[in-house]
Parts: structure tokens; sequence; C-alpha cells
């Protein structure tokens, strides 16, 4: 599938973000570097602790700063996101682009009718009378799957299911058409069944409307049935960027071929692949590359010299002594 | 082993929770008492060194199986027979040798460990409080299943709080398996843990179930993790079992048409070519009914793609459409094409 690649919607260049705490300076993101067109669906990849979700924060300057720190650039659609003042900063978020939570239930307002709530949000950012608003609601619960939107949308949130509730949060978040959706874990709290309803919604939405979409989530299986291009994170590090198709194909880091060996397939059993030991804490990260310790095809440099992150073939990127020797 | 009698037996097991109603709701007259249906009739078994996986999405009673079996709660109404001693009715003074025989594996291991008591106190508790063992053999015994977790005996001397995720589970397996249980309950036992680590844990599963020949029963709403470990597989829906079947059977060839909506809802690792979320016609609309006011019928029938008359009015039974292989659904019952 072809992208806008040479008109990314979002461009970050080497965004880090680190923390000052009483044990030093902890640095959370570093240097990440990647881009979204319109339509692509990018995932970033990782276990807890890689980075992952403080990446999407940090795009959308929702890091408290200090005690944070935020270097780098993110464009979008041309503008520096980090250095943009607040004012232009809040018409953006939320207008030109959405975001979604794993906990859709906590995104909501509990003392305010579902309906109302998504009217005020969109007041904020289109200048329409609330008579055409609230069609526009209607319009919306009826696109994201939820029945009879009109009884619905005078119902409590607590009368709603996770499922429908992050239908809801994607629904506000699609309202003002927005050009970048960022999405952490947004299906993490749901069913099976319900996941899927939510996920093909997101599909749908970048296909069909052409939104940009930052997927992030550690479920590789929803990578790789959601995204284009992928990103895998550890340690704060990109270790592996590429296609889709080579990341689950012809996944070059070790850590990638590790992860993908670890998920139990549907199709069989025997004993499963696994990675030894478990990720390292920031306050003590290895030298060298940081997955060096539980790494099967480590080498000594690789204890003392990190590996940069470096094309392996084109639009496929590793961060490997081994995979990409130089 | 004996092969005729099964370690478990579980017949009509059935768990209604009450409604706590508005304190002036006994102020309307005839206010009807209103239950949750959680666990509404269900029947296993569980043979010796046998893993049998129980899945299903949230509210679906697994959980609240899992726990009836251990006599944790009291059921409503069923029985369950344990070395084929019925063990429904027992007083609780006279469960100890159950429960010696018959433990748990919980879900979250930051919240199932004492923070105040080092690993190693924890691990012998069960020891101390079945007579297993005493004095300094304790300690030997301690080290020896700490070791059989693939944790070093230094561990005895640390607090939950100085170990990761992976090894606190194995410390609640550690607990689980001092006082030398046949049946192990794993309640989404690895589903708090990263991809990484859950690997090692599963592995673990499986390493102690070949070498101390145990039985689980494995509560999960994950499929993979479910493929792996199971023998066979129970699929459950609403409080009831959907279908029952050998796990490579359930999984090449599922009968019920909720094991296979759930079966094409998994967003398993594919190459990338191409998504299963671009075929919404595969994918199950609705959502579960509510547990207090249950369809007549069959449960699934408001969300079932092969709906026929029928599924509406009468319920339909577990029964063997194969060898083995049980399924409740009126498509596989005469008259019913599947």
């Amino acid at each position: 599938m072809a992208h806008g690649a040479a008109d990314p919607v979002l461009d970050v260049r080497g965004l880090t973000v680190e923390f000052s705490t009483e044990g030093g300076v902890l640095r959370a993101v570093d240097d990440v570097s990647f881009e979204i067109g319109r339509g692509e669906i990018v995932g970033l990849v990782g276990e807890s602790g890689a980075g992952k979700s403080l990446t999407s924060e940090a795009i959308l300057r929702l890091i408290r700063c200090p005690p944070g720190r935020v270097r780098g650039e993110v464009r979008f659609r041309g503008q520096n996101l980090l250095t943009l003042g607040e004012r232009s900063l809040a018409d953006i978020r939320g207008k030109d682009i959405a975001m979604i939570f794993q906990n859709p239930g906590a995104s909501l307002n509990p003392v305010f009718r579902v309906g109302e709530q998504m009217l005020e949000a969109m007041a904020v950012h289109v200048p329409e009378r609330r008579a055409a608003l609230r069609r526009r609601v209607l319009e919306i619960l009826g696109r994201v799957g939820i029945p009879s939107p009109g009884t619905r949308a005078r119902d409590y949130p607590h009368q709603f299911s996770g499922g429908m509730a992050q239908r809801v949060m994607i629904g506000m978040g699609i309202s003002c058409m927005p050009s970048l959706l960022i999405a952490d874990e947004p299906t993490t709290a749901l069913d099976v069944t319900i996941q899927a309803q939510v996920l093909a919604l997101i599909r749908r939405l970048a296909r069909e409307l052409g939104v940009a979409v930052l997927l992030v989530s550690h479920d590789l299986g929803i990578i790789s049935q959601m995204c284009h291009r992928v990103l895998v994170m550890y340690a704060g590090r990109v270790v592996e960027q590429a296609s889709v198709e080579a990341i689950f194909r012809a996944p070059a880091h070790p850590y990638t071929q590790g992860l993908i060996a670890c998920l139990p397939r549907l199709e069989g059993t025997g004993k499963l692949g696994a990675i030894g030991g478990a990720m390292p804490g920031l306050a003590a990260l290895p030298p060298g590359c940081r997955f060096h310790p539980r790494c099967p095809v480590s080498e000594p440099r690789c204890r003392v010299e990190a590996p940069p992150l470096g094309p392996l073939r084109p639009e496929h990127q590793v961060a490997c002594h081994v995979a990409r020797p130089s | 082993m004996t092969p005729t009698t099964p370690l478990l037996e579980v017949r009509d097991l059935v768990k209604h929770f009450p409604v706590r109603r508005h304190p002036l709701a006994a102020l309307r007259r005839a206010a009807p008492a209103r239950v949750v249906h959680a666990v509404d009739g269900v029947t296993f078994e569980v043979a010796a060194g046998e893993t049998l996986g129980l899945v299903g999405e949230s509210g679906c009673g697994k959980t609240t199986t899992g726990r009836l079996v251990l006599r944790a709660i009291e059921p409503t109404r069923g029985h369950i027979v344990f070395e084929g001693e019925d063990i429904t009715s027992l007083p609780a003074g006279r469960l100890l040798p159950f429960r010696r025989k018959a433990q748990i594996v919980f879900q979250d291991p930051y919240s199932s460990l004492n923070p105040r008591m080092t690993v190693g106190a924890m691990v012998a508790e069960p020891i101390r409080v079945h007579r297993i063992a005493a004095g300094a053999e304790v300690e030997a015994r301690v080290r020896s299943l700490l070791d059989m977790v693939g944790l070093s005996a230094e561990y005895a001397r640390r607090y939950p709080h100085e170990l990761s995720g992976g090894q606190r589970q194995r410390v609640g397996i550690a607990r689980a398996l001092a006082a030398g249980p046949r049946l192990v309950v794993a309640d989404e036992a690895v589903s708090a843990l990263d991809v990484s680590v859950r690997a090692q844990i599963l592995n673990l599963f499986v390493e102690l179930r070949e070498r101390l020949g145990l039985a689980y029963l494995f509560v999960s709403h994950d499929l993979g993790v479910i493929r792996f470990v199971s023998h066979r597989v129970a699929v459950m829906y609403l409080g009831r079992l959907a279908e029952v079947a050998p796990a490579s059977a359930l999984f090449k060839q599922p009968l019920h048409p909720y094991t296979q909506a759930l079966l094409a809802a998994i967003p398993a690792v594919g190459d990338g070519s191409t998504s299963i979320f671009d075929n919404p016609a595969r994918l199950l609309e609705g959502e579960l009914p509510n547990p207090i006011d249950l369809p007549r019928g069959c449960r699934f029938a408001s969300r079932c793609p092969h709906r026929m008359s029928q599924c509406e009015e009468v319920e339909p039974a577990l029964r063997e459409a194969a060898p083995g292989h049980a399924v409740a659904c009126h498509l596989y019952t005469e008259g019913g094409t599947p």
C-alpha cells in the first residue's frame, strides 16, 4: 500500500523525553523519529516501560515539564507542536488531532449525558448552532455503530458498556474531522469481539477518511492486523522500523524475533520461544545495546557500543550490530 | 491415576448472585427479587494430569466457575465431586484435606502477595498450615519449591516489592504448589504479564504439569494462551457452556457460532498482507445481553448470524456432536443443518 510519505501528516524527529529525579536524569524516550502519511496507520509496539505511551504523550505535549523535558521536533502539517503557543496548541488538540486512550470510562464525565458532552466538545471547535450540532452528534453516534442514537445520547456514561464508551470517544475524536488520530492501547480494556468492532472502525477511518493513525499497542497480533508500518521500541529506543510485512515476515532485530516467537499460536502447541529476564528499568540501563543481557546472539561489542538505527534494506531500519554489521 | 474416575466432576453448577435492591424498593409491593445468573448450569470433568481451558469474555462466568470449584464461594445449586467425593456441602471444618489438593494461582501478582511477608514466609505458610513439614525441613521445602519455579534460594528473604511481575507470579505458583495439590485453578494467571514474561510463565506451567502430574483448570480470556496450555477447551457464554472439545478440534473446526465468531475476532499475528478488520461481515455485532434479564431461548441468539425461530424459544442443551466434542446449538440437533 503506497502512502504519501512525501508530505507526511506527522513528522517526528529526534524526539527525546527525560525526567529529572532524585537519582538523576532518566531518559525514557531516546531519539525517536518517524512519520505518518495520510491514511496510514503506524504502530508503536513494545512491552511496558518501552516508552511507547510517553512517545504519544510527548507528541501531544501532555507531559508535565518539569520534571519532564521534551526535545526534538514534532511537525504536524508543517508546524512544530513542541514550540507552538498554548492557544494554537489547544486549537489543534481535539480538533485536528484526536486522541483515544485505554480506559474509555475514565475519559467521560459521569454527571453529564453522553450527547451533551459530545456537543460541548464539538462546540469548542465548530462554530455552528446548537441544533445543528445536536444533529451531528446523532449522526456521529450512528456512524460509530451505537444503536438507537436518539435514546442513547440522553444516557449517562455509566449506562454505556466499555465498548460503547470507547466508540463514543472515537466518535468525539472524529467529530471535528481530524487529520491525525492517536490511539493509545484503545482496546486493551475491551473483550475480543468488541475489540474487533472498535479496531474495524479505526481501520475504516484511515481508509475512507484518510485519517493518519498512530496506534500504540503491546499486542503484536493487533499491530500485524492494523498497521501499515511498525516501530518496535525497547527500553526507550526504537530497535526496528519497517513495513508491517517486513516486520512479520523477516524480523531482523533479535528482540522483534523473540517477541514474535513468544506468542502462543492458534494453530499449534509446542514450547514457546521465550526471552529470558525482563526489560531493564530506566535507572539501571545496561551499557551498549540495551537488549544485550537478554539477547541470544550478542557479541562482545554489544556490551560496550550502542548500535545506531540504520538501514538494512530500503524502508527497513534496525539497531543491531549482528543484524547489520557495520 | 484411575482412568474411570475423573479428578474433578462438576455437575449442573449454578451460582446466582442477588442484586442489591434500592432501600426504598421494598416499599413497592411485589418487587421481584432479581439475580445475576453468573453461572447457570455448568457440567464438565477434569481428569488427573489434564488441562481444561475455560475461555470466554468478561462476565461470562469463567472466574466464578473457578472459584466455585474450589469452594471459595458457595454454589446456589449443583455438585462438585473431587476424587470421587462430593465436596459441595462438606462443612468448612472438613474441607482442609480438599484445600490441600486443590489450589489457585491468581491473575494479579501485585495484589495477591502479602507486601509485609517475605517470599520464604509466604511459601512456608501452606506447608505449616497443612502440617506437611516442621522445623528445619520447612526451609528445605521452600528452597526446593523456589527452585522448581525457577527462583534461586536467596529470593526467600526478599519482599514482593523487590520482585518483577514475572518473579511475583513464580512466587504465586510456588505458594500454590507448596501443599502438593493435584488440581490448580489458574485464574487469568498470565494476563497481567508482558509478552516475553508471559511466555516464560506459560512454559513453566506446562513444565510443572509434566513433572508433577498436575491437572489445571486454566481460566483465561486469551484464546492463544488457552490453545497453548489446554488439552480440552470449554467455551463459556453468559453462564453456560457453549462448546466443549479437545483443543485441536475446537480450533480447527469450531462448531458453535459463538466460538466461530470468537476465533474470527482474534487478531492473530499475520504477515501484514491482509487485515481481519477490513472484513466486518465476519465480526460479531452487538454485545453480551444483561445477565440479570436473560433471553428465553439461546443466550447467544441475539448476536447469532445463524439464528432460527426455535433459537428464541428453546434453550439448546450441551450435546455431543462428535466423539468428545459437545456443543449447545440447535444447528446440530435433528433438523438443523450446520
